[in-house]
């Protein structure tokens, strides 16, 4: 056992000692959020020109509908524009918009031209507000009293809260969008770690083996006490890396909720700004969310209460830990079986293909979290611990998850122990790259 | 009386026997010589011992009892294929190595010192592994099979890598560990160093046990009852008692190569024979080489191989 303890030592901190480690683990949230809004920033970039939008009008009904933005200015002229007219000259306008008739009449009255191609956004922008006007141009047409005042109250704008019944009788107030996105996010971490931590330990194994340092390895300790020795080390800085994680958005939040509570009631102007940076919503949704009943303070309160964060967190470290080991056996296996790493290929493939189903598995759970599929991947041990991980937030019964977690942690003890024997026959065959067959017949072998 | 008997060991991989039925004993406090060509099963038989696999059949006996797992502190093993965890530092890398076999760190230090100095690399500790030259990292590797003072000693090939000098510094060490009561096994085709170093040998060819005994008695074994004859005056000449295979002159009379007709007869009855007929300067019996019996044995087994097939 002491010799077990050694191997994880010093395994453990060769690794947190690299550079490598400490430059991913502040990098990595820093490249994160980075990508997350280097998008928006540039989207944001490219709206400071401004586009000009020739309106055609050649019935002269539809005048001053379209109003200037920061992003489109437009102008109107009545009479007809050839197609040479639209394409000679230098200083064409973005798009023109012909307008040939009476379009509540004729719907496909309507055409846009342009050098070049107009993006969706634009294209949607003149399709949506011409609908709107046409919609209340129609209803005024009916002639009923206060109809200006009935359009303007018709529109709602409706804020619905779902509320879960908890097995124990409570009801929680839930939001949705955010239990998914919490599902997912769960879900690409543990994918994350598996195929990282997994890779890590492949390579580390296959480097032992072409050190030829192996051998003088088991010839002090056996085959199976290093290669747990490796996984669980591996493992460990895998949640060390987490952890460090962890605090650091602990942290952030913490300080967020100070700035919050000092201020008492955000003012809507820092809302607006925040709200319109994280979702990309436009402001006037934003700025009435502020001014709303729920303020963002409250939402995220209502977030927290809504999930039951202990047990999510639990769960976690339980699944990962579970489907680490079970995908490192795996590793270890096929990087003990191989003398390179082209060898690998052959061998990574199927459990590739595996993980990326469960990935997928996973994504589609987060639509119907009770369906079949998300059942029955919850259960399979290769994929369970991804696709459990979008469920959980969603609620999941207390027998299902105690069930899906004794198959994953039964099954990642036999893989370990299957692995442990092809583990000890491979790290001493140099050579040929061994068949299937091989490695099922290496487990047989008499230790 | 022995420090390890191998009995009866048989290993079957996949596809072929690497070892069928070999037993080896090997006598304490000694150096035993494990010979054969490449692919014969030695290295099997060490791993073996070394507890690294098991055999299908058979036994393995340290001081008359079983193999227990925690023998293997008893061992020290340096593989014909060296390694080092590259990125290690020489020191942090020996008390690795030193704590896995038992040792504590504090006990590891202190020997390490003393090892550094006796190989003169004092202040190396700090150094990687990947920085030094490859007879240094032999040293580095030395240093880490013998730091627990094992009572076996298995080297595969320990001279491969080395410079004579450094090579006739490895001999002394393995000289006076022998002196300092470990018992060595000692794999390697150089047949020179076998000479000199082994007490017994055996000679594995194709998963069997081909030759065994001591190496003295072996070659007295395998002679071929030839003599190196110098005479000053007077010529030889073969007769039905021996055969001149060989005459050249020398400085004062010449040099025969005698090889005797009858075995039984002895080597003062032959001497006495000669003086009738000569004056003989020098009288040496030609034992073979280790190296001619190896090629014997492993060639003779090869053309049996031929012949079966």
């Amino acid at each position: 056992m002491s010799k077990i303890s050694l191997i994880i030592e010093r395994e453990y901190l060769t690794r947190v000692q690299k550079k490598s480690f400490i430059l991913m683990t502040i990098l990595s949230p820093i490249i994160m959020v980075a990508l997350i809004f280097a998008p928006i920033w540039l989207a944001q970039l490219s709206s400071d020109e401004t586009r000009q939008i020739a309106i055609i009008d050649q019935t002269g009904l539809y005048e001053g509908i379209y109003q200037d933005s920061e992003e489109y200015q437009f102008t109107y002229t009545q009479g007809t524009f050839t197609p040479s007219q639209m394409r000679d000259g230098d200083s064409q306008p973005y798009a023109y918009v012909i307008i040939k008739g009476n379009l509540l009449d004729n719907p496909s009255g309507m055409t846009i031209y342009s050098q070049k191609q107009i993006t969706n956004s634009c294209e949607l922008m003149i399709k949506t507000q011409m609908e709107e006007f046409l919609k209340n141009e129609k209803l005024l047409s009916y002639n009923i009293p206060n109809i200006q005042q009935i359009i303007d109250e018709s529109d709602v704008n409706l804020s619905i809260d779902t509320i879960r019944l908890e097995e124990d009788g409570a009801e929680t107030q839930t939001s949705s969008e955010m239990v998914m996105v919490i599902g997912m996010a769960m879900t690409l971490i543990i994918y994350m770690f598996l195929m990282l931590y997994g890779g890590q330990v492949m390579s580390s194994v296959m480097q032992e083996k072409t050190n030829r340092i192996v051998e003088v390895m088991v010839s002090s300790v056996k085959p199976f006490e290093l290669m747990i020795g490796k996984i669980v080390s591996i493992g460990l800085v895998g949640l060390t890396q987490l952890g460090i994680w962890i605090l650091f958005i602990a942290g952030i939040l913490i300080s967020a909720g100070a700035i919050f509570s000092l201020g008492g009631t955000p003012d809507a102007a820092s809302i607006e700004g925040m709200t319109a940076m994280a979702g990309g919503m436009n402001g006037a949704d934003a700025a009435q969310l502020a001014v709303g009943e729920t303020g963002i303070a409250q939402e995220i309160q209502r977030l927290m209460d809504s999930i039951n964060i202990t047990q999510l967190l639990i769960c976690f470290v339980f699944f990962f830990i579970g489907g680490y080991i079970l995908y490192a056996s795996l590793f270890a296996a096929i990087g003990s079986a191989v003398d390179n790493e082209s060898d690998t290929q052959q061998f990574m493939i199927p459990i590739t293909f595996i993980i990326i189903f469960a990935l997928y598995a996973g994504i589609f759970s987060a639509e119907n979290p009770d369906g079949p599929l998300a059942m029955w991947c919850s259960m399979i041990p290769f994929t369970s611990p991804i696709v459990m991980m979008v469920r959980i937030p969603f609620g999941v019964s207390t027998w299902e998850l105690a069930l899906s977690m004794i198959i994953l942690y039964g099954s990642a003890i036999g893989l370990a122990w299957i692995a442990g024997r092809i583990y000890r026959v491979g790290i001493l065959m140099y050579g040929k790259k061994p068949s299937y067959k091989e490695m099922i017949k290496w487990i047989r072998y008499k230790a | 009386m022995y420090y390890l008997e191998a009995n009866h060991i048989v290993k079957q991989y996949a596809t072929h026997r690497a070892l069928d039925n070999v037993t080896i004993k090997v006598p304490r406090n000694g150096i035993y010589g494990l010979l054969g060509p490449n692919g014969a099963g030695k290295t099997t038989l060490i791993r073996i011992i070394n507890q690294i696999t098991a055999p299908d059949e058979g036994e393995v006996l340290i001081n008359d009892r079983p193999l227990h797992p925690s023998d293997v502190e008893h061992i020290g093993y340096l593989p014909e294929e060296r390694g080092l965890y590259k990125k290690m530092k020489v020191g942090e890398q020996i008390l690795y190595l030193a704590q896995l076999k038992g040792l504590s760190k504090n006990d590891a230090k202190e020997r390490m010192k003393y090892w550094l100095g006796k190989f003169d690399i004092k202040g190396w500790e700090k150094k990687k592994i990947e920085e030094l030259s490859k007879g240094m990292q032999q040293k580095i590797q030395f240093i880490t099979t013998v730091m627990h003072r094992p009572e076996l000693l298995i080297f595969d090939e320990p001279f491969s890598g080395f410079d004579p000098v450094n090579a006739n510094l490895l001999k002394q060490e393995i000289l006076e560990m022998r002196d300092n009561g470990a018992t060595i096994i000692f794999s390697t085709h150089n047949m020179g160093s076998v000479e000199e170093l082994c007490d017994e040998i055996t000679l594995i060819n194709r998963s069997h046990a081909v030759l065994q005994g001591e190496v003295a008695e072996i070659r007295e074994q395998h002679k071929k009852h030839l003599f190196k004859i110098e005479v000053q005056q007077g010529e030889l000449q073969s007769n039905d008692l021996y055969e001149i295979t060989h005459a050249h002159p020398i400085h004062r009379g010449h040099a025969y190569t005698l090889r005797k007709r009858d075995p039984h007869m002895s080597n003062n009855e032959l001497i006495t024979l000669l003086t009738q007929q000569c004056q003989i300067a020098g009288f040496e019996e030609i034992l073979p080489t280790m190296n001619e019996i190896f090629i014997e044995t492993v060639g003779e087994s090869a053309l049996e191989e031929k012949q079966n097939a």
